[in-house]
């Protein structure tokens, strides 16, 4: 009927920005800048404990890391620095000169991977106080896990030309067994009726 | 020449804002994509501590939280300045901790029960003390993936 092309009014967008803003504020509300990180780690069994507890290590294989109230770092009954920790668990960990007051590195067949020496039975064993600062406890931590990562990185780089991290899972699994993380955590001693 | 007339009212021409509602739109995109969802509204105050060798945590609905630190201003009255617990939306003691970790692997569906993650978020003055008196009792728990939350150290 209507004969020419009718304009549509052109449509009145004004209130959007409004609700665009209420939407804007509610996100900014409910929502937070949150970091979803950590340092991962795996507690002991408790049952496991107490199994292994009788195997007697020989000295050669422990790492002593011990951390007191005041952040003082104790690491094989010398003080250090935490920077230096990271070097000083590299060097026990892998052992490149099969130094006799480090671990024993015991050759093995490991299918895949072929004859690798590797410190099998190394611990590395962390005591904490009670009054440790949380933030050196993790610095603790987090340079041991470091000192693995970086130990894995460099076997990954020499036997496939790759980080660990870009490496499948098979591949992974091998590494890991290279380089097993043996961190372990001295029981909490009882400090007081604190139950 | 110009001529200046003074008596017509010359009317200012309305701002255009077609596209204010765009650059909120984009405002609202970062803000979804940046953030995260919260959890909880905190009890208590944590600063995190840093840290480099860093794993992110995949799935949240696996992942269950334990904060740690000393109660903000509003509960301070209530609560002292110790150092304290919180589950969920209200303050625990140590002892609690068993029983609430289990109770939410329990309410997870079962073939995830294997994958739960404990993120401990503490404050980085928190003493050692009260972080092992947790870890002890998320062994009795038998959840042992824990995941100590922490942000990226940037330089020593």
């Amino acid at each position: 009927m209507a004969k020419g092309k009718k304009k549509v009014p052109a449509l009145n967008a004004s209130s959007m920005a409004d609700i665009s803003f209420l939407l804007l504020i509610f996100f900014l509300v409910t929502t937070s800048m949150d970091v979803n990180q950590g340092l991962a780690r795996r507690l002991p069994a408790l049952s496991d404990q107490q199994v292994e507890k009788p195997k007697d290590i020989n000295k050669r294989n422990f790492f002593y890391v011990k951390i007191n109230s005041a952040n003082q770092l104790l690491v094989q009954g010398e003080e250090i620095d935490i920077k230096q920790l990271r070097e000083k668990a590299k060097e026990f960990i892998e052992n490149p000169n099969n130094a006799s007051h480090l671990p024993v590195k015991t050759e093995e067949e490991i299918p895949g991977l072929g004859m690798v020496s590797y410190t099998k039975d190394h611990i590395i064993s962390v005591q904490n106080d009670v009054d440790t600062q949380y933030q050196m406890y993790l610095n603790v931590q987090n340079e041991l896990v470091a000192a693995y990562n970086e130990l894995r990185d460099d076997f990954a780089k020499q036997r496939w030309g790759k980080v660990y991290n870009e490496l499948d899972e098979d591949q992974q699994k091998l590494v890991q067994k290279v380089y097993p993380q043996r961190i372990s955590e001295a029981e909490p001693k009882n400090y007081g009726g604190n139950k | 020449m110009a001529k200046i007339r003074r008596d017509e009212k010359k009317e200012m021409p309305a701002l255009n804002t077609s596209s204010l509602p765009d650059i909120i739109f984009m405002l609202l995109f970062f803000f979804m994509t940046v953030t995260s969802m919260k959890e909880v509204t905190y009890k208590v105050r944590i600063q995190n501590p840093e840290a480099t060798e860093l794993t992110k945590l995949e799935k949240k609905s696996l992942v269950k939280y334990i904060y740690v630190g000393t109660p903000t201003d509003e509960f301070k009255k209530k609560y002292g300045s110790e150092t304290r617990i919180q589950l969920d939306d209200q303050f625990a003691d140590v002892s609690e901790v068993e029983s609430y970790i289990i109770n939410e692997r329990s309410s997870m569906p079962e073939s995830d029960q294997g994958f739960m993650t404990v993120s401990i978020k503490a404050d980085k003055e928190t003493r050692m003390g009260i972080i092992t008196d947790i870890k002890q009792a998320l062994r009795r728990a038998s959840a042992l993936k824990v995941s100590y939350s922490a942000v990226q150290r940037t330089s020593y």
